[in-house]
């Protein structure tokens, strides 16, 4: 930001050979990791005190272990690409310079959540990562923005369903849903401390591990224990910490935060809201997932709300024309299946890890080859304004379908191998999991059906797009860092879990850290149950995708005759299933009536109470000053009443 | 016949009556002085009669200071009223009502 000015353009590669500098120490110390013994890969630095007051010590500690190691590669490694990307994406911006310092900002900020020691600057990270995106989707700040918004006059016929919107809403309705769940982070800490005494991951993550437990694992609230925090205490700290997941990783309730925050500048709804801020709720769960084995209430709430924010996203999904709203209500429920994983315990820590890993990938290209078909085409956003652009940009085609193939869970792609670890996990857990499973497994098929349409809208078919538009391929920097990111797509999962449908290196490598205090399996049951699970989800997908080629490709249905004729239920999926309006309702409108409510009770009880008064003594006053006549006359009788009635007052004395 | 004290003193409570409402009630100011002067017979002649009813010379010793006195007051107060009455023409008591609130 010192130098932005003068350095323009450079800015950009500055930033990006930093963030890659920090990806090659990252996987420096990943490998130092790998070096020490399989239970011995924790570095602890303790660094300067940060402040104590009374029993509590603080300071900026950092934890490097085998779940920090995987999230800083994932997040060096994926924001060096998205970095290198937007050197091409925002050429020509006169705030480049402050855009790459806010990139920078971030990655540092991510980085302190995920290697903090402590809870406090972990919150330090987790707020910083807000912070920054709100001053990133708000980034174009002074720019009208043509966004597809569903509004009021959702009506398939109208030509032009675009309204423009402004990013500050945007930015600031991402802060206020994060802000709310972090109130759920402090309220914790703040249990945390009084029930443990330290904020420290050592004193109270490690706690559990010397707690008590029942063999077999029985499910029974408690069957887990932390000395010092009760089987309640432990409910609450989790759910708590929970809301603070659902407000940063949008789940339900407080997901609406993400599809607008699309006003912002494409490379950063990749980086922050596909691959690095919005899985940090993912990371939490995992870090403290002895706090969800302490509570098997907690631990299904998450797997619930997963699940339901899955599919209420994918649902939601269907019904978007905008290019980037169907990829953020995919992130959301991607995030779901993220947490449906970490959420199980210790059969799914591992899935949902390595989902979130696959997921950055093949999100993050998502976003950045949407970036690429809207710098083609004039910044529009809208499907129905595409078509057969797989010949105008081949890169960007190709990178797209290798992500679209892992996204619907494609055989042997990285996203089939983390979606079917997860699905597994969930069914093999029983109870709560069966229902995830299920809905899973629907979500799955809603994904597959979604992402065709995108893909095949977008550049399949007719070219649909207006006279006098010539979209073209996006130079090198933009589309290197798809081919990289579209490659890991595909093949990421086969390295990640060699070529097995359970278990796998990453796992492995994880196992250490994520075992729970239950004494339970890390995988699935066995190979041919997690086959089986495979073939139904891959036959899932495939009826999701083949539903969409008939809809759109096939040319047999006129989809936009459709939605006309099923305008309410196209209305209500377009919507977001009214969500939006129903907190517009409670919040600005039931806010608006208690300060209108306030307002008149403010003017008319208190200002005329005092009011009042004011007047009431004013008119005795008026009436008082009848008394000064400034007659004469009027004293003197006074004076003759007041010596009336002191006589008489001596004369009745003195008989 | 044999007139009882009783008699003056009811003449004298009749006439400073009559003074007072005099006082309170008549608008010209030299007739308020009268009534004044009224008042202050009145009390004279109550000091007389009690006086020769105790049988001593004390009554009419104070009706004569009660006398120089009100010679004196009836100077100063007319020097008064006629100092004002030059300013104005009127002799009413009510147009001197700069202290009305």
């Amino acid at each position: 930001m010192l130098l932005g000015r003068r350095l323009g353009r450079a800015a950009g590669w500055l930033a990006t050979a930093l963030v890659a500098a920090s990806f090659v120490v990252a996987v420096a110390a990943f490998f130092t990791l790998l070096g020490g013994a399989a239970d011995a890969r924790t570095v602890v630095l303790r660094g300067y005190e940060w402040f104590s007051a009374g029993d509590l010590r603080v300071a900026f500690d950092l934890r490097f272990d085998q779940l920090s190691a995987v999230m800083a590669m994932v997040v060096t490694g994926v924001s060096a690409l998205i970095h290198l990307y937007s050197i091409g994406y925002m050429a020509g911006d006169e705030r480049i310079a402050t855009f790459f310092a806010y990139l920078n900002l971030f990655v540092a900020a991510m980085l302190t959540l995920v290697l903090a020691q402590n809870f406090l600057v972990m919150f330090l990270g987790w707020e910083g990562v807000g912070v920054c995106s709100y001053l990133l989707i708000g980034f174009w700040f002074n720019r009208r923005l043509p966004v597809v918004q569903p509004g009021a006059r959702l009506d398939p016929d109208t030509p032009d369903e675009t309204q423009e919107v402004w990013a500050p809403p945007a930015a600031k309705k991402a802060f206020l849903a994060n802000r709310i769940g972090d109130v759920g982070f402090l309220i914790a800490m703040f249990l945390i401390f009084q029930q443990l005494g330290s904020l420290d991951f050592d004193d109270v993550l490690g706690r559990a591990e010397r707690g008590v437990f029942v063999a077999g694992g029985v499910a029974r609230v408690g069957a887990v224990t932390i000395p010092g925090l009760g089987a309640g205490a432990a409910t609450a700290v989790a759910l708590l910490l929970f809301l603070a997941c659902a407000g940063k990783s949008a789940q339900l309730p407080l997901y609406v935060w993400l599809p607008d925050a699309m006003a912002g500048p494409t490379p950063v709804s990749a980086l922050i809201h596909a691959a690095t801020m919005v899985t940090a709720g993912v990371y939490l769960v995992a870090r403290t997932h002895v706090l969800f084995e302490a509570s098997k209430t907690a631990a299904a709430v998450v797997v619930v709300v997963g699940a339901l924010t899955a599919l209420l996203a994918a649902l939601i999904a269907i019904g978007q024309d905008d290019l980037k709203k169907i990829l953020a209500y995919s992130t959301v429920s991607q995030l779901g299946y993220m947490f449906v994983g970490v959420g199980l315990g210790p059969v799914g820590y591992a899935a949902g890890l390595f989902h979130l890993v696959t997921h950055a990938f093949f999100k993050a290209q998502l976003f950045l080859g949407a970036g690429s078909v809207m710098h083609a085409n004039d910044g529009d956003t809208d499907v129905k304004h595409f078509g057969g652009l797989r010949q105008a940009m081949p890169l960007t085609w190709w990178t797209t379908v290798a992500a679209w193939l892992a996204i619907i869970g494609f055989p042997l792609t990285a996203g089939f191998y983390s979606k079917d670890q997860v699905l597994a996990a969930a069914f093999s857990h029983g109870g709560v999991g069966l229902f995830a499973w299920v809905v899973g497994l629907l979500t799955a098929g809603l994904t597959a059906f979604y992402m065709s349409r995108l893909v095949f809208l977008t550049f399949l078919g007719e070219p649909r797009w207006p006279e006098g538009r010539h979209p073209h391929e996006s130079p090198a920097v933009m589309t290197v860092p798809l081919l990289v990111l579209g490659a890991l797509a595909l093949v990421a999962g086969v390295l990640l879990t060699g070529g097995g449908l359970v278990g796998g290196p990453l796992a492995r490598f994880l196992e250490p850290v994520l075992v729970g205090a239950l004494p339970a399996p890390l995988e699935a049951e066995s190979f041919a149950q997690a086959f089986l699970l495979s073939v139904l989800a891959t036959l899932v997908a495939a009826a999701g995708l083949a539903v969409a080629w008939w809809l759109y490709l096939s040319g047999r249905v006129d989809w936009l005759e459709q939605r006309r004729r099923r305008a309410g239920a196209w209305r209500a999926l377009a919507s977001g299933l009214y969500v939006d309006r129903a907190y517009e309702l409670v919040t600005v409108r039931l806010d608006g009536a208690v300060a209108r409510m306030a307002d008149l009770f403010d003017r008319r009880v208190v200002d005329g109470a005092v009011d009042g008064l004011a007047d009431a003594v004013g008119a005795a006053a008026r009436r008082g000053r009848g008394l000064q006549t400034g007659l004469v006359r009027t004293y003197a009788v006074g004076v003759l009443g007041g010596a009336v009635l002191i006589v008489a007052f001596l004369v009745v004395r003195a008989t | 016949m044999r007139v009882g004290t009783n008699a003056y003193l009811l003449l004298s409570a009749l006439l400073f009556t009559i003074g007072v409402v005099g006082v309170l009630i008549r608008r010209n100011a030299i007739v308020v002085f009268m009534c004044i002067e009224l008042m202050l017979n009145a009390v004279n002649l109550s000091f007389l009669a009690f006086g020769r009813a105790a049988g001593s010379l004390d009554g009419q010793i104070l009706a004569f200071f009660v006398m120089v006195v009100a010679a004196a007051e009836v100077v100063v107060g007319l020097g008064i009223l006629v100092a004002i009455f030059r300013k104005r023409s009127s002799t009413s008591v009510d147009d001197v009502d700069l202290l009305k609130g």
